[in-house]
């Protein structure tokens, strides 16, 4: 069974926490992760820095811009992550988007995420229809779970979709917006919530974009499995550097 | 083989929509309203009227004799240089305003280089009384201040792109962020045949009016419909997918894309995305792109800004890449040459985007009896400083 279902069922709210691979500085991936595991974080999203991050606000674009300046690529952050499962167990998500996958050959990439022990990809831009006509079959035979994302425009029959394309968990973006734009939850996000939890999807769901502290974590996670923080995190990074994350995640719960 | 867009908006291998889901209602209203709209007779009317009376259609397709007598060929210039605003930019910006107002939205996007796509979409916000935000790269604003100046005066919002490289293609990034952090009433006005899927195929739809023209404008001057060769410069390559549309799945023409090289191939400082480019995604695109080994996008280089972008339309990729079209790259210096040889030889300052496609007249050979048409894409107004500072005039 992949991490990331094991995780799932644990019985609670879980904290997912995103940061871009290469920054602040570009030897800082090992320690981010294996800090973040020992203070108590659920799951972590390994950002691959891109050129173009179209999704993204300007915390997480500046930090892949440092990132991309430091050096990181992709190749080198296999060889970050080489020994990464002799210290550190819980699920490992990489994120970034398509093209960097795409030049490295989606089918070598799969095969590094495996033998690295990573769980899972999120590439925003890999949309529905092209994954299941020609990258399914390739993510499914190293044991990688693509996570989906919704958002408050999308419609229920699109959700339902999705929800059987998925065999992990759905990453609902909690406002329609790039990453970073918004903080904090008002009625729309509480009508999208509980729409949300009406549907009895078949994956749990992890909400994402927004969140920043212990109020919105609470708030995100009242009918959802889980939340991530992206965003928060990188400026925390940006502000006291990486050995002060204890401090940031006990803020949160 | 036919050269269009498949139902997914797939020229060959090239094209698709590889948009994050935050844009799939978006693009999807899009996809399943744009051909319908754009066949409604009354969508139809009002698109024909603005281009007879507004934008100053049909322009006229002009028999260059003394550039024909010094290359020894028939050549026929397209007069997209005589359309308001001074480019075939308007003829997309007139079409996709229609489209807009036809979906109910109320705010526009877009995003410009050197600012002629702005200028034009300004402009017939202005004409539609709609609110208007045009991305502009940070560096660009700097170096085309004009352009921003006519943008204001029609009343629109200037905003700089502050990320990335700080041009065009991060100019397109904003412009995408703004369309997902406003999803319902805000239409994206794109500027050539690239993004996702449908925009290359409705862009193309909207520009193929130049080669809709030069069909019966040539069946007027020389008897026939079809000339042995189109020219038109590529930068994403709206003006070329018009000139060629209705060419394409005939034989018989030749069609020819040039390229900016910049300061040379090898020069590390070039626009030639045929040439360097490999296959990957941009802006919601899988097509031909400048990066690095790794997928990261790369900034391209051309003294011409409007040709300054690390993409081409999947059109023009499947065009190179099943060998329908020929491509020819032009560096800095023989486009430069070019405009001023145009100017000299017919009284006419093209756009130095143009000057390119003129560029090959040095390259390539033709037979004495050839009909050439090269698309006259835009006017050298615009380039007057480039002109200026280069030739020290
Ligand atoms: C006069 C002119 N020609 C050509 C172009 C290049 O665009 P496209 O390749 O989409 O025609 C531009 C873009 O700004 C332009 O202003």
């Amino acid at each position: 069974m992949n991490r990331i279902n094991k995780k799932l069922v644990e019985g609670k709210k879980l904290l997912s926490i995103y940061f871009t691979a290469g920054y602040p500085k570009l030897g800082d991936t090992v320690k981010i992760i294996e800090d973040l595991e020992k203070n108590g974080v659920d799951l972590i999203e390994i950002g691959l820095p891109f050129s173009d991050p179209l999704a993204d606000g300007p915390t997480i674009q500046e930090s892949s811009t440092i990132a991309l300046e430091n050096g990181m690529h992709t190749e080198l952050l296999f060889k970050q992550l080489k020994d990464i499962r002799k210290s550190v167990s819980i699920p490992l998500i990489i994120m970034g988007y398509f093209n960097p996958v795409f030049q490295y050959g989606v089918e070598a990439f799969c095969k590094r995420c495996q033998e690295i022990g990573i769980d899972g990809l999120i590439l925003p831009d890999l949309p529905l229809d092209v994954y299941q006509n020609e990258y399914e079959h390739i993510f499914k035979k190293y044991g990688l779970i693509n996570v989906f994302l919704i958002t408050p425009q999308t419609s229920d029959d699109r959700i339902e979709q999705i929800d059987s394309a998925s065999y992990g968990f759905i990453y609902m973006v909690s406002s329609a917006s790039t990453t970073g734009a918004k903080e904090g939850f008002g009625e729309e996000q509480k009508n999208y919530f509980e729409r949300i939890a009406s549907l009895k999807l078949a994956n749990p769901q992890i909400v994402g974009f927004g969140i920043s502290n212990a109020e919105t974590f609470n708030q995100a996670t009242q009918s959802s499995k889980g939340a991530i923080i992206g965003s928060a995190f990188i400026k925390h990074l940006a502000k006291n550097g990486v050995d002060s994350i204890s401090g940031f995640i006990k803020n949160i719960r | 083989m036919t050269y269009n867009a498949d139902e997914r908006g797939y020229y060959g291998e090239f094209g698709g929509a590889f948009i994050p889901e935050m844009l799939y209602p978006n693009t999807e209203e899009l996809r399943q309203n744009y051909i319908r709209i754009m066949e409604e007779p009354s969508f139809r009317k009002e698109f024909d009227q603005l281009l007879k009376d507004y934008v100053g259609r049909p322009t006229p397709l002009y028999f260059a004799e003394r550039l024909s007598k010094k290359y020894n060929t028939k050549i026929y210039l397209k007069r997209e240089d005589l359309c308001h605003t001074g480019a075939h930019k308007v003829n997309n910006t007139i079409g996709q305003i229609l489209m807009a107002k036809k979906l109910g939205k109320n705010r526009i996007i877009a995003e410009t280089g050197a600012g002629q796509h702005g200028v034009a979409t300004a402009t017939v916000c202005a004409l539609m009384g709609i609110e208007c935000v045009v991305y502009m790269g940070e560096i660009d604003i700097a170096r085309q201040a004009p352009n921003v100046a006519r943008m204001k005066m029609l009343g629109a919002e200037v905003r700089p792109a502050l990320s990335g490289s700080r041009t065009l293609k991060d100019a397109t990034n904003e412009a995408i962020r703004d369309w997902i952090n406003n999803p319902v009433d805000t239409y994206y006005i794109i500027g050539s045949v690239v993004g996702p899927h449908p925009y290359p195929d409705m862009v193309a739809r909207f520009q193929s009016i130049i080669s809709e023209e030069i069909k019966w404008q040539l069946k007027e001057k020389e008897g026939r419909e079809n000339p042995d060769y189109v020219v038109a410069c590529v930068g994403g390559g709206s003006n070329a997918a018009g000139a060629y549309y209705h060419f394409l799945d005939n034989p018989n023409v030749g069609i020819v894309a040039v390229e900016a090289a910049g300061k040379g191939i090898d020069s590390g400082e070039s626009a030639a995305t045929s040439v360097l480019g490999k296959v990957g995604i941009i802006h919601g695109s899988k097509t031909l792109l400048m990066q690095t080994q790794d997928g990261q996008i790369t900034e391209p280089y051309s003294i011409s800004a409007g040709l300054d972008y690390p993409g081409v339309g999947p059109m023009h990729a499947h065009l190179f890449k099943s060998g329908r079209g020929e491509f020819i790259s032009i560096t800095d210096d023989e486009a430069m040459k070019a405009g001023l040889m145009i100017s000299k030889l017919e009284g006419i300052i093209p756009a130095i985007e143009s000057s390119h496609a003129f560029a090959i007249l040095e390259h390539k050979v033709f037979n004495p009896e050839d009909i050439v048409v090269i698309n006259l894409s835009g006017r050298g107004d615009k380039d007057l400083n480039t002109y200026i500072n280069y030739f020290k005039l």
